[in-house]
């Protein structure tokens, strides 16, 4: 105790040399709380958000079907099983037939994936709904006047609007093949632009009713997946689909989140080896300065252990004094960002990854804790490194200033 | 009063290395200290003064012989050992007053207490007490770069006296004060040596401190060449 509180007296008395050590390493504590906080809440956010929009709580997949290669798609379709129609049927799961297929936006062709998708479901959050709009008739004059069920009323993204530049009401041409590998061609017009958060779900997508892209694709009753709701629990395998539970849905998602985490930590790293670095200059300058005053307390009575640990607790104090100073500007500024979060820089939806607009960290006790043992730790090494010099020290050398 | 030894010097040598070769700073030193004595260890730079003094003190140990204070001989101690006599029985008073520049006069006072752990009653108390002897209570919230060398030097005898040491070792204590502060300083350690019975050793070569001793011991070359007992 008698080491904390000479410690302490020591680095009060020291003024402006403490207070600026103690200034950059609360401005660390905050930068490592603050920026984890927000890689924690865009992880929560992205998990909550891919969840409602794209995996549900987990998907059967038709046995060929593999998202990283559209070539498969010709052929992952299959007869929606007995017990998947059922389930389909109670709203619990949803089926989504995938085709590749292309869209001609003012003349310009671009490949997209057409998904079918049941419009009255409510598995995931998509608006498709909003594809049970009757077809209007034509207007008089065109070709096919007076027909109805001409145009296939479709749902988008805001992605994929942006890059086939359209809105509500346009109508595009698509191409697409059936499963005899014919082409064929259907104007669509844009029932609904949803915003969404999650890129897989967004961009280069059209959601257009399941019966009809079946019919399109002449695969009637046929899927590639389904998508699990929560009320959905299946013990039987179902022969010619898999099961991908969500953790491993989620795989990739988390692989990313790491990779980012790993790659903020280069700034603070940075940071927090700078800090050590005033910290060991801090204690070297102390040792080779106060060895009167080391003489002193030996003379008084100390042990060179005792005055050992007295400088490590001054230099670990540093740390210590951060948490608190960091504690009063930190604080009402990580609950300032809680409350209005951290506006993502304009282009960030475009990483590929699910990024809302604005990120709400999140912090845990757990991030607190870590990083307050992390730079005390690191701050104690930093600090008996250089005091472990004191050890050797003969006192009457010490008394008189004359060690080099 | 009969007056018993604390320091007892038995054929001490110390030598110091000196490139290849060494030096022999004291040779073959044989006196005793008895309680309440008011000593001078007088000689020209280089006599073995301060060295003698350090022995005493128990920082730094003889090369050969023995010194012996409070019963237990200084070249066998541990550092723990050393340490904790130092702690208990010894008070220090330094040329350059060695005070600890970020605390203040009371926080300097106070801190051979907190080695010894005494509650923050007790401490304030001796602090006070200490200081008022001095003549200091003014000066108690001053740090040292605030005071002048005469208050700097009453604040270190303070230090060295607030926890009633058997013995004070002061090396050359009046070098850096001018003829009326040192005047006033001796005055104030024959005071406590006469009041507290406390045993002061100095090593000292200035005329002014000679005055005051009761014993006057001259080296020269690490050999003792005078022990003289003054009576006034």
């Amino acid at each position: 105790m008698i080491a904390f509180k000479l410690a302490f007296r020591n680095l009060v008395g020291a003024g402006l040399r403490t207070w600026l050590n103690v200034f950059v390493l609360s401005f660390i504590y905050i930068l490592i709380i603050w920026q984890y906080g927000i890689l924690d809440g865009w992880n929560h956010q992205a998990n909550k958000d891919m969840k409602a929009w794209e995996v549900g709580n987990g998907q059967y997949w038709q046995e060929n079907y593999d998202p990283y290669d559209f070539f498969t798609l010709e052929e992952s379709h299959a007869k929606i099983p007995e017990v998947l129609q059922k389930a389909s049927s109670e709203g619990v799961v949803t089926p989504i037939l995938i085709s590749q297929a292309s869209v001609y936006p003012d003349g310009r062709i671009q490949s997209m994936l057409l998904k079918g998708i049941n419009p009255d479901q409510k598995v995931i959050a998509v608006p498709s709904a909003e594809l049970n709009v009757e077809s209007e008739a034509m207007p008089a004059g065109s070709p096919t006047a007076g027909r109805t069920g001409h145009e296939i009323p479709v749902v988008i993204g805001r992605r994929m609007a942006k890059s086939c530049k359209l809105k509500v009401g346009d109508v595009t041409t698509i191409r697409w093949r059936d499963i005899n590998g014919t082409f064929d061609a259907a104007e669509v017009k844009v029932a609904k632009v949803f915003n969404c958060n999650v890129p897989n779900v967004d961009a280069g997508q059209m959601y257009i009713p399941i019966e009809k892209l079946q019919e399109m694709m002449q695969a009637p009753d046929e899927a590639t997946m389904f998508i699990i709701g929560k009320d959905f629990e299946m013990n039987e395998t179902v022969s010619g689909w898999e099961y991908k539970d969500y953790d491993f849905l989620m795989t990739e998602m988390n692989e990313m989140m790491k990779m980012k985490k790993v790659g903020g930590s280069f700034l603070y790293v940075i940071l927090l080896l700078l800090a050590m670095l005033a910290i060991f200059d801090t204690q070297v300058l102390s040792i080779f300065r106060r060895q009167k005053e080391i003489g002193t307390y030996i003379a008084m009575g100390m042990t060179r252990g005792q005055v050992v640990s007295l400088f490590t607790v001054e230099g670990a104090m540093h740390a210590i004094l951060a948490v608190i100073l960091g504690a009063i500007y930190g604080i009402p500024f990580l609950l300032w960002q809680l409350k209005i979060g951290y506006t993502m820089p304009a282009g960030s939806d475009d990483f590929g990854l699910a990024i809302a607009e604005t990120i709400f960290p999140v912090y845990g006790l757990g991030l607190i804790i870590t990083t307050v043992l992390l730079v005390l730790i690191i701050t104690t090494i930093v600090s008996y490194m250089p005091a472990r010099k004191i050890s050797k020290m003969k006192p009457t050398d010490a008394l008189k200033g004359k060690i080099q | 009063m009969e007056q018993s030894s604390i320091i007892t010097i038995q054929e001490l040598i110390k030598r110091f290395p000196v490139g290849k070769g060494e030096f022999t700073a004291l040779n073959g030193i044989n006196l005793t200290f008895n309680t309440g004595e008011f000593v001078g260890i007088v000689g020209p730079s280089g006599s073995g003064k301060t060295t003698l003094l350090n022995i005493i003190g128990s920082l730094d140990t003889p090369s050969e012989g023995k010194a012996i204070v409070m019963g237990q001989s200084t070249g066998d101690l541990t550092t723990k050992s050393a340490a904790k006599l130092r702690k208990k029985y010894l008070g220090f008073i330094f040329q350059t007053y060695n005070l600890l520049p970020v605390y203040t006069v009371y926080e300097n006072v106070e801190f051979p207490l907190l080695l010894l752990k005494m509650s923050s009653g007790e401490r304030r108390k001796a602090v006070l007490d200490a200081l008022e002897w001095l003549g200091m209570t003014d000066k108690i919230k001053s740090r040292p770069a605030q005071l002048s060398g005469g208050e700097c030097q009453r604040v270190a005898i303070a230090r060295a006296m607030v926890k009633k040491p058997e013995i004070v070792l002061a090396d050359e204590p009046t070098a850096n004060l001018d003829a009326a502060n040192s005047h006033n300083i001796l005055k104030m350690m024959l005071k406590l040596n006469e009041e507290l019975k406390t045993t002061f050793i100095f090593a000292t070569h200035d005329d002014k401190v000679i005055k005051y001793l009761k014993r006057k011991i001259t080296l020269e070359d690490g050999k003792v060449v005078q022990d003289e007992f003054i009576t006034k």
